[in-house]
């Protein structure tokens, strides 16, 4: 069918109600990347076979991510007439044990996290299941509110029917038929929206000035080229709800005039370019992409495109050049994309999570987001919750929380109760910011002036064995290996930032070497020409500014605190309390440790490399770390 | 305006699929397929050239017939990617960027596959491990060598 | 036109100039390696920096900002010369056998840099990706002949699998451009040999006394303007020799 009006995306939703809300038993099973990672297709699996073995009707769905990745694999089990039940971290063995069950009626108790409440069409008559909390009740989503990720976790992200019947294309609709370009940009205006991919740029403005430069045709880009490591939200939506940017897209591109969408997803993420490429050719068959949607007159259509592992092409002027014809060299600004882009002409370039939360604008209106957050950072933002924090996982609050609510209040505090040192915000661009800073409530402008940045809401937990030198030359090494090399600074200057960190975790570094630190990072910082550039210098300013003790035990006393640095610390194996059961023997990658069973075991001080896996595995806590 | 007239430029994006397309198929990108490929989208050689070196996707050497890409995002960084690493070069007898003798297995490093929060993380062809604790890779490794005979 | 200061100098320049290009019309000088007038500004050296203090606070590459009335302009102040500085003195750590980086840095007070040699497959690199070569080749030639290859330190430049260009022309363009002589062009006999681009092109032969000029693959050039045709059927030398024997015959012939 194509879709010509508002009634015919009734008979969609009508559709997807069915499927959303049936009158069998129906399972989800998170199947998103990280689903994937642990496990999830094994289980999936499992409930098939087990089902079809035993003869029970099961409706089973791969569905996208719901966020808690901790309790990765998560299974949602709707049986009719009961609570619907999430199960976390499920194996194929309990899997089968939960089908045999169910074919009984009965919901088991093992595994069993929350009840997940329905909002729309609940069903009748349900029975409590044991004293489970409520989804919404849980430390991790208490505080959370769910608009960019409205529908990850809960919906088939393959079936348009479903997002439509949670309430998806109705902002479209209301855009094409009943508002005028000029309007659909007031509303986003009014909203106070700020671009989520790092920048926090306005999205009304930059629409505005696209819509208000010459020049045709012009152009809107969705960038999905989520570089950040640490950060997966863009992934996690293009995975879980690929309609919610494809409308957005769509929206943006009627308002500013545009025929021509792109959507440039990392080379690294390859479900998400199958799933948003299998929703843009569902959209198209069903005329909600193509010419004259809804019969209104707005042709549009979109093109994926596909990166090929350069963290520099989200910058955006890179990712422009990247479309064009190949490399992704970024460009000097001004002038800016919105009024010279791809081509010359004027483009839009916005973030996936901002796209994502367009048509939800539209439909509850610009005052009901400008509510949310605070003055000047309205709306919610998702970050990646994730290192030595016991909750991992993505977490999507309205912008004013603080960092202590984030990493104690939802992560659940450090991992295996050590303490929580720093927190790293922003990936690769981003600064570390202290403990004692963690009652900061997150916005765009209290991060910066910190002296790290919102960026793409990565948010990395780093605890007491973390060496805050080794953090920052890792994040040099990153961006080194990342530079385009086309500007002095940026190729010169992080190339020798992380020789001078490399020789300070060697242990030959000296105080002058922290001033000279100091003086490259600021001169990359202002001197580069992309954003790359720019905020390379991030991590080194940061520590240097907060954990200047950690670098000057490192070039005065030529020790390692956290007990990391390998030229700087030694590994010994406490003769009185190692039990000899050989775990560390076995998993030493270099062959370095001798020892009989049940003997108090030995480490060879010339084979070790002192990369700590035994520190790690030993289960009585028998390695030292002498620093 | 050059003084030899250029053709138009091709569609947004249709280099980069090009050059997957062709990696797709080969496993990396030969030269004569590169050559051919300039021809066919009316680019100069120089330019598809270009873009094949910058891009960490693309291999101008055949690869091992799986690929193992060990993530050292940041949070795979803080929760021992690195230790992976040694263990595969160890157990493998290479380093990233190399394929192992019997064409089996080419290492590779990346920086994040986007499962933070199931860090550290390997992947493999399509595949993608996480929570990974270095003893069972030896397990992942059998599986792939397994699945050729 | 548009109106704006630099170093307290008034200036006056039409919309659309670069703050660069208003800098050197006010007199004042700045040192470049990737701005070349013929060429759109590309950004790369970062030599080329400035203050702005009006309309607002930045440190910008003057090569590729717009200049805007009011505009307030410092090349000297201390944020702009040591952001001029370090982009120097990292260059002469790149570079330090080029006489033309040395002089540069000498002319800013930069004689030694902090920052280290190179290592000595690279010892005497003149390079310094500015992009010009490749610039001048795509845009204003359109042989795309050579391109950058690779990324971060490992970016240089060089043709298609370093071997023979099919697509030069043997113009020499690129030689002529490089600000610091990296590129090594020779004609030898019928041969002109660009060794850094491991090309060679074929001369043509005049056929009046076998010298070698034009390289061959221009001779495209006949098709698109006809009107220089002429210009290959003899090389400059004969051209000229022919051109005042052709003036002396005059003379004889219609004396004075």
């Amino acid at each position: 069918m194509k879709v010509h009006s508002r009634s015919d995306l009734e008979t969609l939703r009508a559709d997807g109600l069915s499927t959303l809300y049936p009158s069998r038993l129906k399972i989800s099973v998170g199947m998103a990347t990280c689903g994937l990672a642990t496990g999830a297709a094994a289980v999936y699996d499992a409930l098939r076979d087990e089902a079809a073995a035993r003869g029970l009707d099961l409706m089973l769905i791969a569905t996208g991510c719901l966020g808690y990745c901790q309790q990765e694999p998560l299974v949602d089990v709707r049986m009719p007439g009961r609570d619907r039940v999430l199960y976390a971290r499920m194996t194929a063995d309990r899997a089968r044990e939960l089908i045999a069950d169910l074919a009984r009626g009965e919901l088991p108790a093992e595994g069993a996290l929350a009840v997940i409440p329905e909002e729309k069409e609940p069903p009748a008559g349900l029975e409590p299941a044991g004293g489970l909390p409520l989804l919404n009740e849980l430390p991790f989503y208490a505080r959370q509110r769910k608009i960019i990720l409205r529908n990850c976790g809960l919906i088939d992200p393959t079936r348009v029917e479903e997002y439509i019947a949670r309430g998806g294309y109705q902002a479209l609709a209301h855009v094409l038929l009943d508002l005028t370009p000029q309007e659909t940009i007031d509303e986003v205006l009014g909203s106070g929206l700020r671009g989520r991919g790092g920048a926090g740029f306005p999205t009304g403005r930059k629409w505005q000035i696209c819509h208000d430069a010459p020049g045709q045709p012009k152009y809107v880009i969705c960038n999905g080229d989520e570089g950040d490591p640490g950060a997966y939200m863009d992934r996690t939506v293009l995975e879980s709800d690929p309609y919610s940017v494809i409308e957005g897209l769509t929206i943006a591109g009627y308002a500013i005039g545009a025929r021509q969408g792109y959507i440039y997803v990392r080379d690294e993420y390859p479900l998400a370019v199958e799933r948003v490429t299998q929703a843009v050719a569902r959209a198209e068959e069903l005329g909600l992409l193509g010419d004259s949607i809804f019969d209104s007159g707005f042709d549009f259509s979109i093109t994926i495109v596909r990166g090929a592992g350069a963290f520099v092409c989200g910058e955006e002027t890179a990712l422009i050049s990247s479309i064009e014809g190949g490399l992704g060299e970024p460009r000097p600004r001004p002038p800016f994309p919105a009024t010279s882009g791809l081509w010359g002409k004027p483009t839009v370039i916005n973030n996936v999570k901002t796209l994502a939360t367009v048509p939800v604008i539209i439909s509850e209106g610009a005052d009901w987001y400008a509510a949310i957050g605070t003055e000047n950072n309205a709306g919610t933002v998702v970050f990646s919750l994730v290192g030595k924090v016991a909750n991992t996982g993505l977490v999507e609050v309205p912008l004013g929380l603080t960092l202590r609510d984030m990493i104690e209040g939802i992560g659940g505090g450090g991992l295996n109760g050590k303490a929580v040192k720093a927190v790293q915000t922003g990936g690769p661009s981003g600064g570390c910011l202290p403990a004692r800073l963690f009652d900061l409530p997150i916005s765009y402008e209290t991060l910066t002036q910190a002296g790290s940045i919102m960026g793409s809401g990565g948010m990395v937990v780093m605890d007491e064995d973390t060496c805050m030198v080794d953090v920052a030359r890792y994040f040099l090494g990153f961006t080194m290996a990342e530079s385009c090399g086309k500007c002095t600074p940026c190729r010169e200057g992080t190339r020798y930032m992380h020789e001078i960190l490399t020789r300070i975790v060697e242990g030959k570094g000296t105080p002058e070497d922290l001033d000279l630190l100091e003086e490259v990072a600021r001169w990359v910082k202002t001197a580069s020409l992309c954003g790359l550039g720019q905020t390379a210098p991030n991590p080194v300013l940061s520590t240097l500014r907060y954990f200047r003790d950690e670098y000057e035990a490192h070039v005065v006393e030529k020790r390692c605190p956290a007990g990391v640095c390998r030229a700087l610390i030694r590994l010994v194996i406490q003769p009185d309390l190692c039990t000899g059961c050989g775990l560390c023997k076995r998993e030493c990658p270099a062959g370095a440790i001798s020892g009989e069973k049940k003997k108090p075991h030995v480490i060879d001080p010339e084979l070790c490399t002192r990369c700590r896996m035994c520190y790690d595995v030993c289960p009585v806590g028998a390695i030292e770390i002498v620093k | 305006m050059p003084l030899i007239a250029q053709p138009p430029p091709p569609a947004g994006g249709a280099l980069l699929a090009k050059l997957h397309a062709i990696n797709a198929e080969h496993g990396y990108l030969p030269e004569e397929e590169l050559r051919h490929a300039a021809d066919e989208l009316n680019v100069p050689l120089s330019q598809l050239y270009s873009a094949a070196t910058f891009y960490a996707a693309f291999s101008f050497k055949p690869r091992g017939r799986h690929t193992i890409h060990v993530c050292l995002g940041t949070a795979c960084y803080i929760r021992g990617g690195e230790k992976l690493l040694e263990k595969l070069e160890t157990t493998l007898g290479v380093k990233p960027g190399e394929t192992t003798d019997d064409r089996a297995f080419t290492l590779e490093t990346v920086h994040c596959l986007g499962s933070c929060s199931m860090s550290p993380v390997i992947r493999v062809n399509g595949d993608t491990y996480g929570r990974l604790k270095a003893d069972r890779l030896p397990r992942i490794l059998k599986k792939y060598r397994g699945q050729e005979t | 036109m548009i109106n704006l200061t630099v170093n307290g100098q008034p200036v006056t320049v039409p919309d659309g100039t670069t703050v660069l290009q208003a800098v050197r019309a006010a007199g004042v000088e700045l040192p470049t390696l990737c701005y070349h007038e013929g060429l759109a500004p590309y950004g790369a050296c970062r030599l080329c920096m400035v203050v702005i203090t009006a309309p607002r606070h930045a440190l910008v590459a003057s090569c590729a900002y717009p200049v805007e009335e009011g505009m307030v302009v410092e090349t000297n102040v201390p944020e702009a010369a040591t952001a001029r500085h370090l982009a120097l003195e990292f260059l002469l750590s790149r570079c330090p056998q080029s006489d033309v980086i040395r002089e540069m840095a000498a002319k800013e007070g930069i004689t030694t840099s902090r920052f280290g040699a190179p290592p000595p497959e690279r010892a005497d690199e003149l390079c310094v990706l500015c992009g010009l070569c490749v610039r001048v080749c795509r845009e204003a030639i359109g042989a795309a002949a050579i391109s950058f290859i690779g990324r971060g330190m490992e970016r240089r430049v060089g043709t298609p699998f370093d071997v023979q260009s099919d697509a030069c022309i043997g113009c020499g363009a690129c030689a002529e451009i490089c600000p610091t002589g990296a590129i090594k062009m020779e004609d030898q006999g019928n041969k002109r040999i660009l060794h850094t681009w491991h090309t060679t092109v074929e001369l043509h032969t005049c056929p009046q006394c076998g010298r070698f000029f034009v390289p061959e693959p221009m001779s495209f050039l006949k098709e698109m303007f006809p009107e220089i045709e002429d210009l290959w059927a003899l090389c400059p030398e004969c051209r000229q020799q022919r051109a005042a024997r052709q003036w002396i015959e005059q003379r004889a012939t219609s004396p004075v």
